[in-house]
């Protein structure tokens, strides 16, 4: 057993979730699959999204792997950068529309 | 950025049998990779046999202007390797009476083998139908010795196929050398000029995309037309097809993936994009490649790392392409690296 929780190594593992769940696995991969085929959206902006969710979710493997399949696409560090900046903005923009929450109940309570 | 070759450092690397160990060693030896010839083994496809020769790649020096960090031949102006008009004279004799429909002319840059241009004239004389020349680009530019190539290439309808490992420059001089993006654009207008990768000109200018780092390359299709739209938009530059080519883990891409650590991840990458379709078509099945001193390998890639052709016939001098085709084909792990995806090959894409 490893001694942190997050191993790059187990990236490669993620197939591996199928074994105790064939159907489930196997549904969610064909879907993943679909996801991020070219679509109505390309190939191209489906990574620049999911690169920014990645950091909107903080996970460190999908991190490592949409880098790496911008870097495939032809993705320059800039675009990659600014979709990140993307997400950064609406996870900071949640957090600050919650400031009108702060002063309804401030206005509420104050004489 | 590399400024010398492996071979001037001395490095361990710049040594095959340590490569082939290398490659056999750690993730194959311990049994967490296949090897591939299991994986041969398991597709039905060992041993891997050659099907009709269509290319003849001809390999006429080490020497280069150039010291890519990926250059699987470990190229450099510091490697004296050049093929002598000898194993020209041997070669020729060869292309008469091959059966190859193309002829490839490789390097280091095969432009700076002083008698580079007489055998250009002879060969051409053989009636090959597709002639190519791997040229590196920045060599039109180095020195007005080699202003007139383009001109000389069209003269002998020379089919030129030239590397570039991205549209922009600060990827390109990264893995090229500083300045090489510049020089590579202004050989790239030099061809345009006298007709190369114009339409309807019948003179073909192929460019050459690997990528600059430790990934595989994406769709061929996709990549040339962003090369296209980027080239003409930026510099009105045409050209014929873009070739997506893998990095092979040997030689200064080895010494890359190892310093980088990115060796195990790679490699679990080319294995687990092992393609059985890219089998059918590899390279190796109908090229054969000529080194500088006129030995036969299987590929370019087995040349490097000194594993002539497993036939009675091991030399130019003696070359017989019936006995040849007998032959079985000699694979290592670095075979991973044509059979990924859609597959690889000095023609782009197999699969």
């Amino acid at each position: 057993m490893a001694k942190s929780y997050y191993d790059p190594a187990d990236l490669r593992k993620f197939g591996e979730i199928t074994e105790w769940s064939e159907e489930l696995g196997e549904k969610f991969f064909d879907y993943y699959g679909k996801v991020f085929e070219e679509g109505k959206l390309s190939a191209r902006e489906k990574s620049l999204i999911a690169l920014a969710v990645s950091h909107v979710v903080k996970c460190p493997y999908c991190i490592d792997a949409y880098t790496k399949d911008g870097l495939q696409r032809g993705i320059t560090k800039e675009e990659m950068m600014e979709a990140v900046h993307a997400g950064a903005a609406i996870e900071s923009g949640a957090t600050l529309v919650h400031g009108v929450q702060m002063m309804n109940k401030y206005k509420k309570l104050s004489m | 950025m590399t400024t010398k070759s492996l071979s001037a450092r001395n490095n361990e690397l710049s040594n095959p049998v340590k490569q082939l160990e290398f490659l056999s060693n750690g993730l194959f030896a311990e049994g967490e990779l296949p090897t591939f010839k299991n994986k041969l083994e398991k597709s039905d496809d060992a041993p891997l046999k050659p099907k009709k020769l269509e290319i003849l790649q001809l390999n006429l020096g080490y020497m280069c202007n150039q010291v890519c960090s990926h250059c699987h031949v470990d190229a450099g102006p510091d490697r004296k390797e050049i093929m002598t008009v000898e194993t020209m004279q041997h070669c020729l004799e060869a292309i008469k009476k091959t059966g190859a429909h193309t002829l490839d002319l490789t390097g280091g840059a095969p432009e700076m083998n002083p008698n580079f241009r007489w055998f250009v004239e002879e060969a051409s004389k053989a009636g090959i139908k597709d002639f190519i020349v791997r040229s590196n680009l920045t060599i039109i530019v180095a020195n007005k010795k080699y202003y007139d190539l383009p001109e000389f290439f069209k003269k002998h309808n020379v089919h030129v196929v030239s590397s570039l490992p991205f549209y922009k420059r600060e990827k390109t001089d990264k893995q090229r050398g500083e300045g090489v993006f510049d020089k590579s654009i202004k050989a790239l207008k030099m061809l345009n000029e006298v007709g190369y990768g114009k339409e309807d000109s019948g003179l073909k200018l192929d460019l050459v995309y690997n990528p600059s780092g430790a990934f595989l390359p994406t769709n061929q299709e996709a990549m040339e037309h962003d090369f296209k739209k980027a080239l003409w938009e930026d510099f009105q530059i045409e050209f014929n097809n873009l070739f997506a080519i893998t990095n092979l883990p040997i030689s200064r891409f080895l010494e890359y993936l190892i310093a980088s650590e990115n060796y195990e991840d790679y490699m679990y990458e080319l294995v687990n994009a092992y393609n059985p379709s890219a089998v059918k078509n590899v390279m190796c099945r109908n090229t054969l490649s000529v080194s500088w001193d006129g030995w036969l390998y299987d590929c370019d890639f087995n040349q490097m790392l000194e594993l002539k052709v497993a036939s009675k016939v091991k030399h130019i001098s003696n070359y017989d392409e019936a006995a040849l085709e007998n032959r079985n084909i000699i694979t290592s792990q670095h075979c991973y690296g044509c059979t990924a995806g859609a597959g690889s090959s000095c023609q782009g894409s197999v699969a």
